[in-house]
């Protein structure tokens, strides 16, 4: 996947674990915590959600990566560029 | 002081209680409701009158089609997209109905002290809707088990439905939930009741709740017991009472009421639907699964005696009847046996209608009769084509509803598996 289809790998992703906000609008250098209500358990479900859809194992050591979507992208862009993008 | 004496027991007399002071009186003002027939009680009632049944063909994990009472409440009336996500069909259905009972009841929501509300809910099981759905996700995974969410714990822990109810509504005084299978509903009753009384709050919001129907394993276990009904016309499938009755059909729901002591009810001018009056718990100690109609007759007659009454006062009995074979035959006995043959009560079913549901079984069958208290009439028990001649009451009100006149007291009947009884006693509320 390339980072452009990472991006929306992950706004896929954060539409279903905060189905309320508006993500039209997301600042990607912005920590995602500073633009909606994302609390530790809903982070964990971006990590959750990466593992079951995409096989990717985060150790709790990489998780300060995934606090904004620019620092998500360059973090999973290694990880996940023999990762087809899904349809 | 009273010194009345009636029979609790064969060997066991019972003192009827001095009259409460007015702060112990503890009285029903609102009610919040989903039922598979109804999402307000005045809608739950009109259908009750009508004899409009809410049950439904279900598509069920592994089993394929049951019948079912399914709720189709709003729920994002009160709650966010994502804490539907977050929490549990049970939460949202005690968040519903706590919302719905608190705008009913009139109280003033934002000067109310959060901290002096308790949220008391009863519930037969929880977690197996949980449970079951993650090891259905993991499944899919290889039962990975580094797939299994961590939202697992706080949607399984047993005060999950109450503490949802605290979290959307920001009551920060004490929550929990009363696990007493079938007989949930009047526990939670109950367990508001003494908090009043107790003086550990002020406000109560207390009930039963029931996400059952989401988890294949009751409909698979009632299956297995040769307790689970079926009819080719799902409304037909629940008929307690009836000889050709075949058992349970499972329904989901809730009704949580506010409760607060009645000099409070009284110097805010609100509308009260019923003193509650009388109740008691008491177990079996015979079996697990088997009904015993004489504790239930005991726990009749204990609730009766708290009340202060004699069974000839009790207008409508709200019956607890599951449409198993055993189960209603020995309630009917329990009732024989502390009623006799009285032809003016009339003992009704809800069940009939919306199936058994759990631990909102006992909270709804007695919100659906409250209004008779105004409308003087008894809803009926539908399906009864043909009575049971073992269960052989003639009080029975069979398809039609009832014209009562003046209801003064329902007593309410919830039993459950473990040998539970309970059972609610409330006057009409008279100024």
């Amino acid at each position: 996947m390339a980072p452009g289809e990472i991006r929306h790998a992950i706004l896929d992703i954060l539409s279903r674990i905060v189905p309320d906000e508006d993500l039209s609008n997301l600042n990607d250098s912005v920590p995602f915590r500073d633009q909606m209500e994302l609390d530790s358990m809903d982070f964990l479900d971006i990590v959750m959600e990466l593992r079951k859809r995409y096989r990717i194992q985060i150790p709790e050591e990489d998780y300060p990566n995934l606090i904004s979507m620019q620092g998500t992208v360059s973090y999973l862009t290694p990880l996940m560029k023999d990762i087809p993008a899904r349809a | 002081m009273r010194l009345d004496l009636i029979r609790a027991s064969p060997t066991k007399p019972i003192v009827m209680p001095t009259p409460l002071p007015e702060h112990q009186r503890i009285v029903i003002t609102g009610i919040g409701l989903t039922s598979p027939n109804g999402n307000n009680l005045s809608e739950f009632r009109s259908n009750l009158l009508a004899g409009k049944s809410g049950v439904v063909p279900f598509e069920t994990r592994y089993i394929g089609q049951v019948l079912a009472g399914v709720c189709r409440f709003d729920e994002l009336r009160h709650q966010k997209k994502k804490e539907l996500r977050r929490g549990t069909r049970a939460g949202s259905i005690s968040v519903y109905c706590a919302r719905e009972a608190v705008v009913d009841s009139g109280w003033d929501w934002s000067s109310t002290a959060k901290d002096r509300v308790g949220v008391y809910i009863g519930i037969t099981e929880h977690g197996n809707v949980e449970t079951e759905n993650e090891i259905f996700e993991i499944s899919k995974f290889d039962y990975d088990t580094s797939t299994w969410s961590h939202h697992h714990n706080p949607r399984t822990v047993a005060n999950n439905p109450a503490g949802e109810v605290t979290l959307n509504m920001g009551i920060t005084g004490p929550h929990y939930t009363i696990g007493a299978a079938c007989a949930a509903g009047n526990a939670g009753f109950i367990q508001g009741v003494q908090m009043l009384r107790l003086d550990e709050v002020d406000r109560v919001i207390a009930g039963g709740v029931s996400e059952s129907i989401h988890t294949f394993g009751i409909f698979a276990s009632f299956k297995s017991q040769g307790a689970l009904a079926w009819h080719d016309d799902p409304t037909k499938a629940s008929r307690p009472f009836d000889v050709h009755r075949n058992g349970i059909v499972v329904a989901e729901g809730g009704c949580l009421v506010t409760l607060e002591r009645l000099p409070d009810a009284v110097r805010r001018g609100a509308k009260i639907y019923g003193e509650i009056v009388g109740y008691a718990i008491n177990s079996d100690a015979t079996d697990f699964v088997l009904p015993f109609a004489g504790r239930q007759a005991d726990c009749m007659r204990l609730a009766l005696s708290k009340a202060g009454i004699t069974p000839d006062q009790i207008d409508i009995l709200s019956s607890h009847a599951t449409a198993t074979g055993q189960g209603d035959i020995e309630e009917c006995r329990a009732i024989r046996e502390v009623f006799g043959d009285r032809p003016t009560l009339a003992v009704n079913n809800t069940k009939s209608f919306i199936g058994h549901a759990m631990g909102a079984a006992g909270a709804l069958e007695l919100a659906g009769n409250l209004p008779a208290f105004q409308d003087g009439i008894a809803h009926a028990t539908i399906n009864l084509d043909q009575l049971d001649p073992e269960c052989g009451l003639p009080q029975i009100v069979a398809n039609e509803p009832r014209q009562m006149g003046n209801v003064q007291y329902i007593l309410n009947n919830s039993f459950g598996m473990l040998g539970i009884n309970s059972v609610v006693i409330v006057k009409r509320f008279s100024a």
